[in-house]
């Protein structure tokens, strides 16, 4: 999963986190086993992505896909796109 | 009727007018067309310098700053003999000099629910170069309410994005970003800095889908997201979709109208001084040096980036980063005064957030930050 420069706080510095896990939520959830603190800005109470970030199965967005749901294989690529605001 | 081009125009332009994509009927285009810029600064430079050197015959200016020395190493429409000048005004003046056949217009106010609909109104494309979601969001619902094209850039730090949102063919920004992220959350450029070339090659690809757009070439940016890695010297696309949740360009819009976006993003307008937590919470750079003077027992928290040390410190403190702040929470004692402060006083503003929703009550935010320490204390300190 890559992690974008503005939420590098949250993983220690780590542009890229290697997870396990079936599906996005696997992933997703697997990735932030490994940076717990990260949770509460990442998601919802109810799991869910916040509303300013977007997960990315290589290009597509997986709300276009099957949302939290969506399937993974090996080797994919997952990509966090936060909104930045800087100009 | 498009206008006819003057012999001195020809000349100038005779490099585009060799391009049979452009030519002699897209100059006379570009001539006729108008683009708003919203904010003068890091993208709004190049993106006013390109359109003007272009020839795009209006070019409205959107600010309401000063131009400032910390400015210069990416706002490069602006010069050193500008400080302390208006933007729009030193903008105006460099794009002029640059292309004096050109109409430029300068806003000298903040861009508003209330005067964004006066000011876009004549303009054929907006460009989005401001430095705050506030704006963004108006940006945005502005050219969906009115049908114009949004050309959207955005940076941090080495990372930059950028599309184009026209929702009377694709996505807008809010189908990405439905919200903005809760403020203090994504840093901004003056908390987190900028590598000042960084805007210069967002903003000119803004500037390319705005040409782009007014000549009606190519394949626009709408439908896709630009991702840049100035490190890694990647450029990545996504694709976007239409939402057809979305609240101002979906089937059963909820915004119907401009709305107060300083509230919808939760942060306080221009017309307030106190920092999100409120008033009460903050302590003054004069105060301070008179605590540390009598010798009472407070706890000096430095929540800067440990690289920020070697421009600025205070003997004092001690450095917990603020993204680390609350794995350290276990070290701090609630029952002690608590001071935290940073460059400026906003991510300070967000520390005080962690500790007092961790129950701590006797903690306070340097107002103004170590630039007001720097400015009214110890002056030997440089001001960043």
């Amino acid at each position: 999963m890559k992690i974008p420069n503005p939420l590098r706080s949250y993983t220690n510095g780590q542009a890229e986190v290697l997870v396990q896990g079936a599906t996005a939520i696997a992933a997703l959830e697997d990735m932030l086993s490994q940076y717990p603190a990260f949770r509460p800005h990442l998601c919802k109470d109810d799991g869910s992505l916040r509303a300013f970030v977007n997960l990315f199965l290589d290009r597509s967005n997986i709300r276009d896909l099957q949302g939290l749901d969506t399937p993974l294989a090996p080797d994919d690529i997952l990509t966090l796109v936060p909104s930045i605001a800087g100009g | 009727m498009l206008p006819e081009l003057s012999r001195e125009e020809i000349l100038r332009y005779s490099r585009h007018l060799l391009i049979p994509e452009v030519g002699l009927d897209g100059q006379r285009k570009l001539k006729a067309a108008s683009a708003l810029i919203i904010g003068t600064g890091g993208l709004g430079s190049p993106v006013a310098l390109y359109l003007a050197a272009a020839g795009v015959g209006h070019i409205g200016l959107v600010d309401y700053d000063v131009v400032d020395a910390s400015n210069l190493p990416r706002q490069i429409v602006h010069g050193n003999g500008m400080v302390g000048r208006l933007k729009v005004e030193s903008a105006r003046a460099r794009l002029l000099d640059l292309n004096p056949a050109i109409q430029v217009e300068a806003f000298n106010e903040p861009f508003t629910s209330a005067n964004a609909m006066r000011i876009a109104e004549p303009y054929d494309i907006i460009i989005d170069g401001t430095d705050n979601f506030p704006t963004r969001y108006l940006i945005n619902d502005l050219c969906v309410l009115t049908g114009k094209p949004d050309v959207y850039g955005a940076i941090y730090r080495f990372e930059g994005q950028a599309s184009v949102f026209y929702a009377r063919e694709g996505p807008c920004y809010r189908c990405l970003f439905p919200e903005p992220p809760p403020p203090g959350l994504v840093p901004s450029c003056a908390d987190a800095g900028v590598l000042g070339i960084l805007p210069g090659t967002i903003g000119t690809i803004q500037a390319t889908e705005a040409i782009k757009f007014l000549l009606g070439i190519g394949s626009s940016l709408a439908g896709r997201l630009l991702l840049y890695n100035a490190l890694d010297m990647s450029f990545e696309y996504v694709k976007l979709k239409k939402n057809p949740d979305c609240k101002v360009c979906g089937p059963h819009p909820e915004i119907t109208a401009l709305v107060d976006y300083f509230e919808f993003c939760g942060v306080p307008g221009l017309d307030h001084a106190e920092g999100p937590t409120g008033a009460g919470w903050d302590i003054t750079a004069r105060e301070l040096a008179k605590i540390l003077y009598r010798g009472d027992n407070i706890r000096l928290i430095d929540v800067r980036e440990p690289h920020e040390l070697g421009i600025s410190y205070i003997e004092e403190a001690e450095n917990i980063p603020l993204g680390v702040l609350a794995a350290h929470l276990g070290e701090l004692d609630s029952a002690q005064e608590i001071v935290l402060f940073c460059k400026s006083g906003t991510r300070s503003a967000r520390a005080l957030e962690i500790l007092v929703s961790a129950g701590f009550r006797k903690v306070k935010s340097l107002e103004g930050g170590i630039n007001a320490w720097a400015r009214e204390v110890n002056t030997n300190l440089p001001v960043y």
